[in-house]
């Protein structure tokens, strides 16, 4: 359930301020997204009625980006008609297609890219993060190399999807990397996907799980290629994309490539700021505050989205930097909250993670923190049906769970995370098949070992466990 | 009429799909597809979805975008 703590209304005793930045402040979100659209519907809800500055590197009013690597890619719908529902109106300042280019904490202004300078007395920065690309850019600019984390991205790819590629090559199998090869398997396309680790999935979800996600992609005609790196890409005299080298020797012959390497935080623009922001993304405080580089909360500062990074107290205080959509939502929200409210009256960030992904026909929930997971076990279904419920245990407690077509228990086993149940679950489930209730090892891959995948970042400074996870930076 | 489908919240009960087929659909046995921006003619199937949908996931305008959103004008 999502947090339900109300701290009791206190009499404000302070100067006015408040009320004053309330009636006629400034407030400037960077980032006109997801989060910065309903962070921004957040603030006028409670009450907030001064000016509101909506600043946006792309020229496209916030748009959702789960569609674009399902419908969009599918030819169900244009990458155009995503934009995102209005549940309430804004009435702010819209600075569409000009990115922002540094911030000066102390005289409180923004600078843009088009030498403006915009002054707040509140800042809410989601900037989320962008694809990272081909490293090596002479081979990314060729022809046919695509990454898909924008609108515009989702455009390119659909329409090169729809001219029917002699073949597809997916480079990376997270997330995105999987769903972009469902999608082309779904039209018919022939479609190889490469991955540097031992499955599909694998930093996310552990070895365990890959291995299902593996079988699904190979039942489903994708040619993957596991425990491989993509050397070099090899473009014709045109410029055009033609092959891809592989680290077994092998080549696969392509006029489509998509990098799907997972993400960089675009914190680049707060450089030198004074502000905790780097490739891990803005730290703060669990009221999404953040922080500055001598580790001091800032009050007029805040952060939500892929591009914050929050201590959460369900998961040992570890700073989790999540790239999910509903993280995204409660975060703007809670950030929108704290920056007009009295201190007594702030609110903690405490949702339980939670994301979703269909490939294959397949619909895949998580709650919790899988990754953090080191035993798992399967508690209802079973892997060979591509139907189960696994749950993640760490230190004999229930840290995660993920259900493929089983949707509907994820409620039940959020319960066990946020009550923080024993592991392996004593109690007997329902549907329970041949995989039983043994704990195995999840099967994570070494975390000094770099992979591409993992949407959950986990770092920082636990009291009890402090652990390292490699991310890389570029 | 733009649509956004919490998938957090839905639990594929599919009461959208047998309401407004022409805009919600299931892929697989519990996946949700939709379109996310739908013609004006299925205003009101889309508001019988909305309204039916058990755990209240599905997000429609509940206002029209002011010009300066999309103009981008200051």
């Amino acid at each position: 359930m999502p947090w339900t703590y109300r701290p009791r209304r206190c009499p404000v005793l302070g100067d006015g301020s408040l009320e004053r930045l309330k009636r006629e402040g400034r407030i400037v979100v960077v980032g006109a997204s997801l989060a910065g659209l309903r962070a921004a519907e957040t603030l006028r809800a409670e009450g907030f009625a001064g000016s509101l500055t909506m600043i946006g590197d792309e020229p496209h009013e916030p748009y959702d980006r789960p569609p674009l690597s399902k419908q969009v890619l599918l030819g169900r719908a244009g990458a155009d008609r995503t934009a995102l529902p209005r549940l309430r109106s804004v009435d702010a300042t819209w600075r569409l297609g000009v990115p922002a280019t540094g911030l000066e904490m102390a005289a409180r202004l923004v600078r843009l890219a088009d030498g403006d300078e915009v002054p707040y007395d509140r800042l809410l920065i989601a900037t989320g993060v962008r694809a990272r690309p081909w490293p090596r850019a002479a081979e990314a600019e060729l022809d046919g190399v695509l990454v898909l984390r924008g609108r515009d991205d989702g455009a390119a790819l659909a329409r090169r999807l729809a001219a029917g590629p002699k073949r597809v090559l997916v480079i990376g199998a997270g997330f995105t990397g999987s769903e972009i090869a469902s999608a082309c398997r779904e039209r018919g396309l022939p479609v190889t996907v490469a991955e540097r680790g031992a499955a599909p999935l694998v930093g996310a979800l552990g070895g365990v799980v890959g291995a299902v996600a593996a079988r699904m992609q190979r039942e489903h005609g994708v040619d993957l290629r596991c425990g491989v790196m993509v050397t070099a890409l090899e473009g014709d005299a045109s410029g055009r994309v033609r092959a891809a080298h592989l680290s077994d020797g092998s080549t696969v012959e392509t006029d489509v490539v998509i990098v799907s390497l997972g993400a960089t935080r675009n914190t680049e623009w707060l450089a030198g700021s004074g502000l905790g922001a780097g490739p891990r993304g803005i730290a703060c405080d669990a009221g999404c505050r953040a922080f500055d580089i001598r580790g001091i909360v800032t009050d007029d500062i805040y952060a939500a989205g892929d591009v914050a990074r929050c201590p959460h107290p369900l998961f040992g205080y570890q700073f989790l930097s999540l790239e999910h959509w509903g993280n995204a939502v409660s975060q703007a929200r809670i950030a929108a909250h704290n920056m007009i409210s009295e201190s007594t009256e702030r609110i903690p960030h405490m949702e339980v993670p939670a994301f979703w992904s269909s490939q294959f026909g397949v619909n895949i929930k998580s709650v919790g923190v899988p990754s953090l997971g080191t035993e798992i076990t399967i508690s209802q279904g079973a892997l060979d049906s591509h139907r189960f419920i696994g749950v993640y245990g760490y230190q004999g407690r229930v840290i995660g769970a993920v259900a493929f077509d089983h949707a509907r228990w994820l409620p039940f086993y959020q319960e066990l995370i946020e009550t923080t149940a024993p592991f392996p679950p004593a109690f007997p489930t329902v549907d329970r098949r041949s995989d039983g209730q043994r704990p195995v090892d999840a099967d994570f891959p070494d975390p000094s070992v770099p992979t591409h995948g993992p949407t959950v970042t986990v770092g920082g400074y636990a009291p009890a466990d402090r652990r390292m996870t490699f991310t890389p930076a570029h | 009429m733009r649509i956004a489908v919490d998938l957090n919240r839905c639990q594929g009960y599919a009461q959208c799909a047998f309401l407004a087929p022409e805009i919600f659909a299931m892929h697989g046995e519990e996946a949700l597809l939709y379109d996310p921006d739908a013609d004006e003619a299925q205003r009101a199937k889309l508001a019988q979805a909305v309204a039916a949908c058990p755990v209240q996931a599905i997000l429609v305008d509940a206002v029209d975008v002011p010009a300066e959103a999309v103009s981008g004008a200051r």
